[in-house]
């Protein structure tokens, strides 16, 4: 659905994107994640037709933005990261006029008007001044604009800033049950977002692709070893040398609970499931398993990872890896 | 057409909404009236020696509603709309460009020409309003004399393409900034540089002084009030506003490349 090849966007001296290239397909959700900076915002606006690429190929449903912006425009939904709105217009106009320029039928319109509010919970606002209106009531009105037309294509830059934790859900859900039948392309920093909401994740730190996969593989593959989270009854000492014993198992890092109780948090080597091992050799020593799961490395972790440049892995490194 | 429409609808909406457009037509018709009873209170005075003149010495003094009254009046019209188009057109791409909602536009299924289009055209509804209410005070002197109404018309039309410069130019100067001060000061400026740029005529000579006299925006309204329409007068109106539009067409297309 979305093609971008090659695509870079220098200010001036300043590059903001470098050489990205990605795809979206169909129905798909796609998570834009990286620092303030990173080219998020710039890569949008390119596929948009909002500015045209320094260098690079961008199709939208296979037209390219810059030979036929009309028609790529036809199809995309775009809401901006501050919402384009006219203070001065109430939310109901605001909305007519979205509709009116994205080319919506008049006969369609005030029911499309009604449709969208609906959906982004903004109807109890719609006779109200788009200017007095809070920040998160004011997204919510950029979002039904972009919703407006119904367009195949949605490009949503920070679509859950400034909302309330509700309406935060309410939002996820509602891009959620867009999939399918809209192409989605969302940016954030909110890593549990892109987590739940997306598809596919691209984390992408000053201008360059960082790293693409689906949220549960890019915590899979990032970690180079496994860790597992124990709580054994037992003699603090004794259980660890035991648990240091078994193939596999790196390290054990004790911290003592109370009532007799041990917390480990056991490293493994990666791919490699130990878990059984664990268990057999804490009941077969007559200590108490209480519990024995793997903690996965959050989102947040990876993406400190990548985009803090000290301990960053090289780009290519994990390009290759996919 | 439709998406022109739908943007002269959008800010002839917002003039009316945002106190701008009242207090435009408003300070121009308080003006506008002084420069009308001022004139008229003159002609009156001059009218009464006139006959005065006649009883004395048995001749009549030629007297002319139009040349006296309405083309004087047409004549500061025009530069009373000097210092107001820039107030009109001051908002039309920078406020769009501050709060942003240029981005809406711009990546809405509209061409930049239809967009601009649009800007103008609703810009130069408001003008005509503000000419309208001229019309309105002129009206009065059809109740009490009868002037020819042919050379009014003519001034009329010159008035609306002079205007049309001023608006296109004001829009040009808009879109280059995000700041509806800048806009306004550049548009004045600029406006009140080709106003006087004959003046050039005066101390240079050969083609330079030609071509300032031709550039001057006043030589071309003259004609037009004295009720000579000439075709080079609206070639040069109809060029400039041509011309203007289309600077602000590549403007905008700069915009995009710097965003
Ligand atoms: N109009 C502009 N002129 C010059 N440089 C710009 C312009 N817009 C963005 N940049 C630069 O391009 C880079 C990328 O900016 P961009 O807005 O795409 O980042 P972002 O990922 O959206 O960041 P954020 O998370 O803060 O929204 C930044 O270094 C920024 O300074
Ligand atoms: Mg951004």
């Amino acid at each position: 659905m979305i093609e971008v090849q090659g695509l870079t966007k220098r200010y001036g001296r300043t590059v903001a994107v470098e050489d990205l290239n990605f795809t979206v397909k169909k129905g798909e959700i796609l998570g834009f994640l990286g620092p303030n900076g990173a080219g998020k915002t710039t890569t949008m606006r390119v596929i948009t037709c909002f500015m045209p690429p320094t260098l690079g190929n961008v199709t939208v449903a296979g037209y390219d933005v810059m030979r036929e912006p009309l028609e790529v425009k036809k199809r995309i939904g775009y809401l901006p990261e501050t919402p384009p709105l006219y203070t001065d217009m109430r939310v109901r106009e605001m909305l007519t006029f979205a509709g009116r320029i994205k080319g919506v039928p008049s006969f369609e319109l005030k029911q499309r008007v009604e449709e969208v509010a609906s959906r982004t919970a903004v109807t109890d606002v719609l006779n109200k001044i788009v200017g007095h209106l809070s920040k998160g009531y004011r997204q919510r009105v950029g979002l039904a604009a972009a919703l407006i037309h119904n367009p195949e294509v949605l490009v949503l830059d920070e679509p859950t800033a400034g909302l309330d934790p509700k309406q935060i859900i309410e939002t996820r859900k509602l891009i959620r049950s867009l999939s399918g039948e809209h192409t989605v392309i969302l940016s954030t920093h909110i890593l549990p977002e892109a987590a739940n909401t997306c598809d596919r994740v691209m984390i992408i730190n000053a201008g360059k692709l960082v790293a693409e996969d689906t949220p549960v593989n890019l915590t899979a593959r990032l970690q180079g070893f496994e860790t597992m989270h124990m709580l054994v009854e037992g003699p603090e000492r004794d259980v660890r040398e035991r648990l240091a014993r078994i193939q596999g198992v790196n390290s054990v890092l004790p911290t003592p609970a109370s009532n007799g109780r041990v917390e480990f948090a056991v490293q493994t080597d990666k791919g490699r499931d130990v878990r059984r091992d664990l268990a057999r050799a804490v009941v077969e020593s007559g200590w108490g398993l209480l519990e024995l799961r793997p903690v996965g490395m959050s989102l947040e972790e990876i993406f400190l990872k990548l985009t803090t440049t000290d301990s960053a892995p090289e780009p290519e490194a994990i390009a290759e890896e996919v | 057409m439709r998406n022109v429409w739908n943007i002269v609808r959008k800010e002839i909406n917002s003039y009316f909404r945002s106190p701008i457009a009242y207090i435009v037509l408003a300070v121009f018709a308080g003006i506008f009236g002084f420069f009308f009873y001022s004139i008229l209170a003159m002609f009156v005075r001059q009218s009464m020696m006139a006959a005065q003149y006649m009883q004395m010495y048995g001749q009549s003094m030629h007297m002319n509603v139009n040349e006296m009254v309405i083309r004087p009046l047409l004549m500061n019209t025009a530069v009373v709309s000097l210092f107001m188009v820039p107030f009109i057109t001051m908002r039309l791409f920078a406020e769009e460009k501050k709060t942003g909602t240029i981005e809406l536009l711009m990546t809405s299924p509209l061409t930049d020409l239809q967009i601009i289009t649009g800007k103008f055209i609703a810009a130069l509804l408001l003008y005509a309003c503000m000419l309208a209410i001229t019309f309105l005070y002129l009206l009065l002197l059809f109740q009490y004399g009868n002037p020819d109404w042919k050379p009014m018309l003519s001034g009329y039309l010159g008035l609306l393409l002079l205007g049309g410069c001023f608006l296109a130019i004001g829009l040009m100067f808009s879109t280059m900034t995000g700041n509806q001060l800048i806009a306004v000061v550049l548009t004045f400026g600029f406006l009140l540089f080709l106003w006087v740029i004959d003046w050039a005529g005066e101390y240079a000579t050969g083609t330079v002084a030609e071509v300032a006299k031709y550039l001057s925006l006043t030589g071309h309204i003259d004609n037009f009030s004295k009720g000579v329409i000439d075709l080079r007068d609206g070639v040069y109106y109809v060029s400039l506003i041509a011309l203007a539009l289309f600077m602000t067409a590549r403007s905008v297309e700069s915009v995009r490349w710097r965003a």
